[in-house]
């Protein structure tokens, strides 16, 4: 996993709630058995038009949001299914850090796995932060090693993460790798267990 | 002693590590495993050199991308290759594996308490969301990732955070005409799309107690579309008796230990919750959902809400949202919407009970012009059973189609679809845009009501359906 310490990036605004895991990888997407190149797809159904065109309405496809890496959303962000294809698709279009006043549990959890920095501020930052992001290109500043967010006018936030989850995107490290070192603890509890 | 939720029960004999500040290594009884989710997590083990941990404590089915039609010949070459691709892995790695073939083959959460999988006091994982299903036995199960899919295979285990706990009281007796999938819908209704984030729900209560197996799946199938971690029932007799003479339940003197060690699990009288919320049986009358997130639903009688009164701002946007693109006005109410699709199945409401309710007003009438019904066992083993007490001649002879298992039209990732436009009566879970097939309108209902609605053409209140073969 490619470690995050300190992000700087555009930002794309979707303000809309409860936006589920369908609607950032539609269904039809899950086949594939790679892990990569899910990018293409990413909310598929909202971003292009019949003709297979984006479709100039959408938040993605306005032009202040070009090269986003930083996404404003809204409330329970990613909920519904667990689908992993969801950060994977968010990941490869671009996007290291999701910004949002609420996720759901598993798409949070997934995100870490994935090395992309998911951030709970009250909804009236967030609100603040997306109208900043508008109407025009918003670059924002992540400081991960001192959890704060800045952006050239003079903004400034902290926020809240597991001290786990810091470290785990800090180091890049990967989690199957640090838990096998406490495989003699995994045995113990097996065999305590007697199963 | 401190009296403990069954929650924090399994919670404390699961944590293999415990530190201060630092998520808990809880071990994993029982790891479910499907073709969509998994083939990522196959491949990163053998990228790393790494082995399954504990094949004897995985399971694998194939239900996703299952055709419910012509199931072994397959036409879909990506959707094929998936489910190849899981049936080598099993192989390779010495997992257990309910294919095509397997009379155990369905969809993952009807097999694992079809088959005794599931066991109260257990710890289940899944790489599906709905894995909250198997709580209806007291154990503790949840949704993961595909990351987390490939760790649970390397090391039988999962980082995770103590969730907080909540207790979903449903007081009361039922009204008649109210199922469990009323129950779950209500309580989302009233609660919200995310009331449970970060808490493990467990249902109590008078109605909650006298539901049957089957019924309670339902309850908590439901529990992730209130954002909840998991859901899960203290275990009952009604668990015991459900669970006794199942494939991997053993029997004797080894099964009356077992089903002591269950009774203990349950939720201790006093035990204190983080939170609580209620809920009246006598609020609850068949649901229908108008929108698109599963709390977006009301009684068969009730007007469909006028964004202009919603409490919040974002609560109006989303109100509206839903109404745009289900092709609704506020006002309405549920019996005017005409439907051109039926979908009963799911790991919702697709075993042997809910197939029975369907039936029961199937039985002597017909589906209404215009309108394709389609019914979908959860497994072979339900489809088997159905056809053993006569069901599908009932659907068939009413105009239903009848066909193999699988989740089928409730994600539409096989060929069975909702067109652009259309609109669905089904008994799943999610009400999600697109979730039926692009542009399709769903609308989520008991299996009594989907099939009442088949036969009207539209939404009906089953308790103004007189049983013709009563008469």
């Amino acid at each position: 996993m490619e470690p995050i310490i300190v992000h700087e990036g555009n930002t794309a605004v979707l303000p809309r709630v409860n936006v589920d895991t369908d609607q950032i990888i539609p269904k039809q997407f899950l086949k594939r058995v790679e892990r990569t190149g899910f990018g293409q797809f990413l909310f598929f159904d909202w971003r292009f038009l019949a003709d297979g065109t984006p479709d100039p309405s959408f938040e993605l496809n306005k032009p202040e949001a070009e090269e986003a890496s930083v996404l404003l959303a809204d409330h329970n962000f990613g909920c519904g299914s667990s689908r992993e294809h969801a950060p994977w698709a968010l990941q490869d279009y671009g996007f290291r850090v999701i910004i949002a006043p609420s996720f759901a549990d598993i798409f949070y959890n997934n995100c870490f796995k994935n090395g992309i920095l998911t951030i709970r501020l009250p909804e009236k930052q967030v609100y603040e932060l997306m109208d900043n992001g508008k109407e025009e290109y918003y670059k924002l500043k992540v400081d991960l090693e001192h959890q704060t967010i800045q952006d050239s006018k003079g903004f400034e936030a902290g926020f809240e993460i597991d001290p786990y989850w810091k470290e785990m995107l800090l180091k890049g490290w990967d989690e199957i790798s640090l838990t096998l070192q406490y495989a003699d603890h995994i045995d113990a509890y097996e065999k305590q267990r007697g199963i | 002693m401190q009296p403990k939720t069954i929650i924090e029960k399994i919670w404390d004999t699961h944590a293999v590590m415990s530190e201060k500040g630092k998520p808990n290594l809880m071990f994993i009884d029982l790891h479910m495993v499907h073709e969509v989710t998994s083939p990522q997590a196959f491949e990163g083990l053998r990228l790393a050199g790494r082995k399954v941990r504990r094949p004897d404590l995985t399971f694998a089915t194939m239900d996703h991308n299952v055709p419910t039609q012509n199931r072994m010949s397959i036409t879909d070459s990506i959707a094929k290759k998936q489910m190849e691709t899981l049936a080598n892995n099993c192989e390779e790695f010495g997992i257990d594996i309910a294919d095509l073939n397997s009379p155990n083959n369905g969809i993952v959460h009807i097999i694992g308490p079809q088959m005794g999988l599931t066991q109260p006091g257990k710890t289940i994982v899944c790489g599906d969301s709905h894995t909250s299903t198997h709580g209806a036995f007291g154990a503790l199960a949840f949704g993961i990732g595909t990351s987390e899919v490939e760790h649970v295979l390397a090391t039988q285990t999962i980082w995770q955070s103590k969730p907080k706990t909540m207790e979903v009281r449903v007081n009361g007796r039922l009204n008649p005409g109210a199922t469990a999938k009323d129950i779950i819908l209500s309580i989302i209704a009233k609660h919200g799309v995310d009331f449970g984030t970060g808490h493990v729900l467990e249902f109590t209560g008078e109605a909650i107690r006298g539901l049957t197996m089957e019924e309670r799946m339902t309850i908590c199938n439901m529990s992730i579309e209130a954002g909840a971690k998991a859901g899960l029932i203290s275990p009952d007799q009604v668990t015991i008796d459900y669970l006794k003479g199942r494939e991997k339940v053993p029997d004797g003197e080894a099964f009356e230990k077992l089903a002591q060690e269950w009774r203990d699990t349950a939720s201790d009288e006093g035990a204190v919750y983080d939170a609580v919320v209620e809920m009246d049986s006598e609020e609850i009358e068949p649901m229908v959902t108008w929108g698109t997130n599963p709390s977006q639903g009301i009684g068969i009688h009730k007007q469909i809400p006028d964004p202009a009164n919603a409490e919040s701002d974002h609560d109006r946007r989303a109100i509206q949202q839903s109404l745009d693109y289900m092709d609704l006005k506020p006002g309405m109410k549920m019996t005017e919407v005409e439907i051109q699709h039926v979908f009963i199945g799911s790991c919702t409401n697709s075993r042997i009970s809910d197939l029975r309710a369907a039936a029961k007003i199937a039985e002597g009438r017909k589906v209404a012009d215009g309108v394709r019904a389609l019914v979908v066992p959860g497994s072979q083993a339900v489809k088997m059973q159905a056809e053993s007490e006569g069901l599908d001649k009932v659907f068939l002879e009413a105009g239903f189609e009848w066909r193999e298992s699988g989740c089928s039209m409730c994600l539409s990732m096989n060929p069975d679809f909702v067109p652009e436009g259309e609109r669905c009566a089904s008994t799943s879970n999610r009400n999600f845009e697109g979730r039926q097939g692009k542009g399709a309108r769903t609308h989520l209902v008991s299996p009594a009501m989907a099939a009442a609605a088949a036969v009207a053409g539209r939404f009906v209140d089953i308790r103004d359906l007189k049983k013709p073969s009563l008469q």
